[in-house]
C-alpha cells in the first residue's frame, strides 16, 4: 500500500498547474467538456486539443441521466454521451489507457450516483490508477461525503474540489475551507450551468472576499462564455472555468457529422479565441 | 432507556432515517435549505401557524375527511371489514392539499412571493396552484409532457387556478424530469421562490416536513375508527406508494403499534423488467437521486432507469428514504399491483361502492381485493383512498378500448 499523501509536502498536479499559471501572472484556464460526447473515443483527442489551446486543467463531465444542476447545453451533451454508451467505468478505462499521453490535470465533474453505484472505494482506486487529479461531486455538499469519498480521495492524492456559491453562509465557507485542496470552484451566479450575456455585477467583489477566506486558489465558473468575460474574471480569480460555450462547439460538430479531428480543431480554435483577450 | 419511537424519533438532525435521507444538492441550494429548515422548525412551534393551518384545513379543505365502512365491497369479498379514509373528498380531490397548503403558508412566513412545484398525476400541481391562488402567490408547475398528455384535465385545472404549467420534454418526460426542472428553477430563483415539493422525497427537511403535514390523515382515521368500531387500530393498513406521502400520512399513526400490519403498494406497471414498472422494492438498489439517499431503480452504471405505470403519480424511480428505513426495520411490507389489476380494481370500486378512485389509489384497492378475502370477518382493513378518479376517466377509457379490442382480436385469432 502506498503511504498516505495527506499532509505530505508533495504538491498535487492541480496545485502545480495553478502555481504555474500564477507565476505567469495569469488565471488558470479550466475548460469543461462532457466525457463521451459525442462518443468516448473522441474524448482523449478533444482533451488534447484543449491542452494545446492553453488549458491548465481540464474538467471532464461524467454524464448522468438526471443532471439537475445543468442547463440545456450540458443536458444534451450528457444525453448524447449516454446514448453512445458512456459509463463512469468506461471513462476511467479510457483515461487509464491514455494516461501517458494526457499531461493536463483532469478533474472529474460528476453527480454522486454513478460513484455510489460503482462503490466509493473502487471508484477512488480506479481514478487514482487513471491519473485523475481532482473530483468534483456537484450534488454532494462536504458534510455528506467528508468521511468517505473525500477522505479516500485525499488518501490517494486526489484533490476533492468543492463548490461555493453566492448563497453560502460564513459557516459553510469555513467548512469548505477546512476540507478543500486544489482549488475551490465558485459558482458565479444562482442557477444552473450555461452561457450568460452579462456577469453578475457583484461577482468581482465576492471573489476577492472569498479568496481571502478559503486559503486555496479560487476558480470561477457557471455562465462564462466570452473572451471578455474570461479576461474580466481572470483579473480577480485564480482560475476561470468555461463549459457550455465549448460543449456547444462539440454539439455543433456532432450535428454536422464532423470527424473527431475536425471537432477537435474547432474546439481548440474556440478555446484559443476565449483566451485571446488575455 | 426507552426504545426510540419509530413515529417521532426520525430523522436525526442531519435528516437521516438510519442510512437513508440526507441532503444531496448543489452548494447553491444548501443555504436556502438550511433557511427553510429553520423556518419550518419555528413554524412548527408557532401556535399561530398551526392554528391557521388547522382552520384552513377544516373550513377550506373539508377536514376531517370521512372514514367510510365499505360494506358492499366487504360483503362481496367475504372477509375483512374494509374502511376507506376518504381523502378523495378533500378539496382538490386528493390528500396533496394537506402538504401544499402547509408549505404555502410557510412560504408566506418566509416572505417569498413565488412558489414552484412538480407534478406527475397533476394532483400536487392542482393543490399547489390552489394554495397559491388562496394566498396570492405566483405559481409555476413543472410537468412532464407525457404526463400532460395523460392528465390533460388537471393541466387545464391548474391554468384555471392561475398557475403557469411548464411542460418538461427531457428524459422520460414524467415526474422525475419535472422534479429536475423544478430544482433548476429553484436554484436560479431561490431568493424569491419556495419549492413546494409534493412528496416525502428530496433533501432534508422535505421528507420529514411533507410527512408531518400529512400525519393528520392517520390521526383522524385512528379516532374515527375508535368511534365507529370501538377499536383504535385496524389489523391492516394499506396505501399506494409513489414517493410515499399518502402512505406515510396514514401509517405514521400506527408505526408504534406493532400489531398493525402496514402494506405499501407500488406500481407493477406492465411487466417485471427494468423500465416496465416502478416497484423499487423489486429491483431497486441504493442510490442518490434528487437530493436523497434511497432506493433507486437504476442500471449497473448508476444511470436512473425509466419507469412505467398506468398511473402518472406512481411513475417514479425512487422512493422516500423513510420508507426504505421502515421496510428494513420490518415495519412496512411492500407489494405491487400491475396496471391490469389496478384498472380492474378501479372498476370494482366504482361498481360496488359508487366511488371512482384515482388510478394511483386503485393500486391500493387491488391489494385489498387480494387480501381481504383471506382475513376473518371481524378483522379490519383500513385503506387510504388518497384521491378521486375523475382525472383518470380518459386514461381508463383508453385502456378499456385498447384491451377490449385486444380481447376481440384474441377471440377471432386464438393462435
Amino acid at each position: 500500500m502506498s503511504p498516505p499523501l495527506l499532509g505530505s509536502k508533495k504538491r498535487t498536479p492541480i496545485a502545480s498547474a495553478l502555481r504555474r499559471a500564477k507565476k505567469g501572472r495569469r488565471a488558470a484556464f479550466i475548460p469543461y467538456i462532457t466525457a463521451g460526447d459525442p462518443h468516448l473515443d473522441a474524448t482523449p483527442r478533444l482533451v488534447e486539443a484543449l491542452e494545446e489551446a492553453g488549458a491548465d486543467i481540464v474538467e471532464l463531465g461524467v454524464p448522468f441521466s438526471d443532471p439537475m444542476a445543468d442547463g440545456p447545453v450540458n443536458q444534451r451533451a450528457a444525453y448524447r454521451a449516454l446514448q453512445a454508451g458512456t459509463t463512469l467505468s468506461g471513462i476511467l478505462d479510457q483515461l487509464t489507457a491514455r494516461r501517458d499521453r494526457i499531461r493536463v490535470p483532469i478533474v472529474l465533474f460528476t453527480y454522486l450516483n454513478p460513484i455510489v453505484a460503482m462503490g466509493v472505494d473502487e471508484f477512488v482506486e480506479r481514478a487514482a490508477h487513471a491519473g485523475v487529479a481532482g473530483v468534483l461531486c456537484v450534488d454532494a455538499p462536504p458534510e455528506e461525503i467528508e468521511h468517505d469519498l473525500v477522505a479516500e480521495l485525499r488518501r490517494r492524492g486526489i484533490d476533492p474540489i468543492f463548490l461555493l456559491a453566492p448563497t453560502s453562509s460564513r459557516e459553510r465557507i469555513k467548512r469548505v475551507a477546512k476540507l478543500a485542496s486544489g482549488f475551490v470552484y465558485y459558482v458565479s451566479r444562482l442557477g444552473i450551468t450555461g452561457e450568460q450575456a452579462a456577469l453578475a455585477p457583484q461577482l468581482i467583489s465576492e471573489v476577492k472576499r472569498l479568496r481571502r477566506r478559503v486559503g486555496v486558489p479560487v476558480a470561477v465558473g457557471f455562465g462564462i462564455s466570452t473572451a471578455e468575460q474570461v479576461q474580466a474574471v481572470g483579473e480577480v480569480a485564480d482560475g476561470v472555468v468555461v463549459g457550455s460555450a465549448l460543449v456547444r462547439v462539440v454539439e455543433e460538430g456532432a450535428e454536422a457529422g464532423l470527424s473527431t479531428a475536425e471537432i477537435a480543431e474547432r474546439l481548440g480554435a474556440r478555446a484559443a479565441e476565449l483566451l485571446s483577450n488575455r | 432507556m426507552a426504545k426510540p419511537r419509530l413515529s417521532t424519533s426520525y430523522p436525526d438532525e442531519r435528516g437521516y432515517f438510519g442510512p437513508y435521507g440526507g441532503r444531496f444538492v448543489a452548494e447553491t441550494l444548501m443555504g436556502p435549505i438550511e433557511e427553510l429548515e429553520r423556518a419550518y422548525r419555528k413554524a412548527q412551534k408557532s401556535r399561530q401557524f398551526r392554528r391557521e393551518l388547522e382552520q384552513l384545513l377544516k373550513d377550506y379543505c373539508g377536514r376531517p375527511t370521512p372514514l367510510y365502512h365499505a360494506r358492499r365491497l366487504s360483503e362481496e369479498l367475504g372477509g375483512a371489514q374494509i374502511y376507506l379514509k376518504r381523502e378523495d373528498l378533500l378539496h382538490t380531490g386528493a390528500h396533496k392539499i394537506n402538504n401544499a397548503l402547509g408549505q404555502a403558508l410557510l412560504t408566506r412566513r418566509m416572505g417569498k412571493p413565488r412558489v414552484i412545484a412538480e407534478t406527475g398525476a397533476g394532483q400536487h400541481g392542482v393543490a399547489t396552484a390552489t394554495a397559491a391562488a388562496l394566498l396570492g402567490l405566483e405559481c409555476v408547475v413543472y410537468m412532464g409532457t407525457e404526463d400532460m398528455e395523460r392528465q390533460r384535465l388537471n393541466v387545464y385545472r391548474m391554468r384555471l387556478l392561475g398557475a403557469e404549467v411548464v411542460g418538461v420534454d427531457s428524459g422520460s418526460r414524467t415526474l422525475k424530469d419535472a422534479i429536475n426542472e423544478a430544482l433548476r428553477d429553484w436554484v436560479t430563483n431561490v431568493e424569491t421562490t419556495h419549492y413546494i415539493l409534493g412528496s416525502v422525497l428530496g433533501p432534508h427537511p422535505f421528507p420529514a416536513m411533507v410527512r408531518d403535514f400529512h400525519s393528520v390523515i392517520g390521526e383522524e382515521a385512528r379516532r374515527q375508527l375508535r368511534e365507529q368500531t370501538g377499536r383504535w387500530e385496524p389489523d391492516v393498513a394499506i396505501a399506494c406508494v409513489g414517493g410515499g406521502s399518502n402512505s406515510i400520512g396514514l401509517f405514521r399513526a400506527f408505526l408504534d403499534s406493532r400489531k398493525v400490519r402496514l402494506i405499501g403498494v407500488e406500481a407493477g406497471g406492465s411487466g417485471g423488467g427494468l423500465g416496465e414498472h416502478a416497484a423499487r422494492f423489486e429491483g431497486g438498489s441504493l442510490g442518490v437521486l434528487q437530493g436523497t439517499r434511497t432506493l433507486v431503480l437504476q442500471d449497473q452504471a448508476g444511470q436512473v432507469a425509466p419507469t412505467a405505470s398506468v398511473s402518472a403519480g406512481l411513475d417514479y424511480p425512487a422512493i422516500g428514504p423513510e420508507h426504505v428505513f421502515l421496510y428494513e426495520r420490518g415495519r412496512i411490507e411492500f407489494t405491487s399491483a400491475d396496471d391490469a389489476r389496478a384498472v380492474e380494481a378501479f372498476h370494482r370500486l366504482a361498481h360496488t361502492e359508487g366511488i371512482l378512485p384515482a388510478l394511483e389509489t386503485a393500486h391500493a384497492i387491488a391489494e385489498v381485493l387480494e387480501l381481504a378475502p383471506r382475513l376473518g370477518r371481524k378483522q379490519i382493513v383500513l385503506v387510504n383512498l388518497s384521491g378521486r378518479g375523475d382525472k383518470d376517466v380518459e386514461s381508463v377509457m383508453a385502456w378499456d378500448r385498447r384491451h377490449g379490442e385486444q380481447a376481440a382480436e384474441d377471440q377471432e385469432d386464438p393462435s
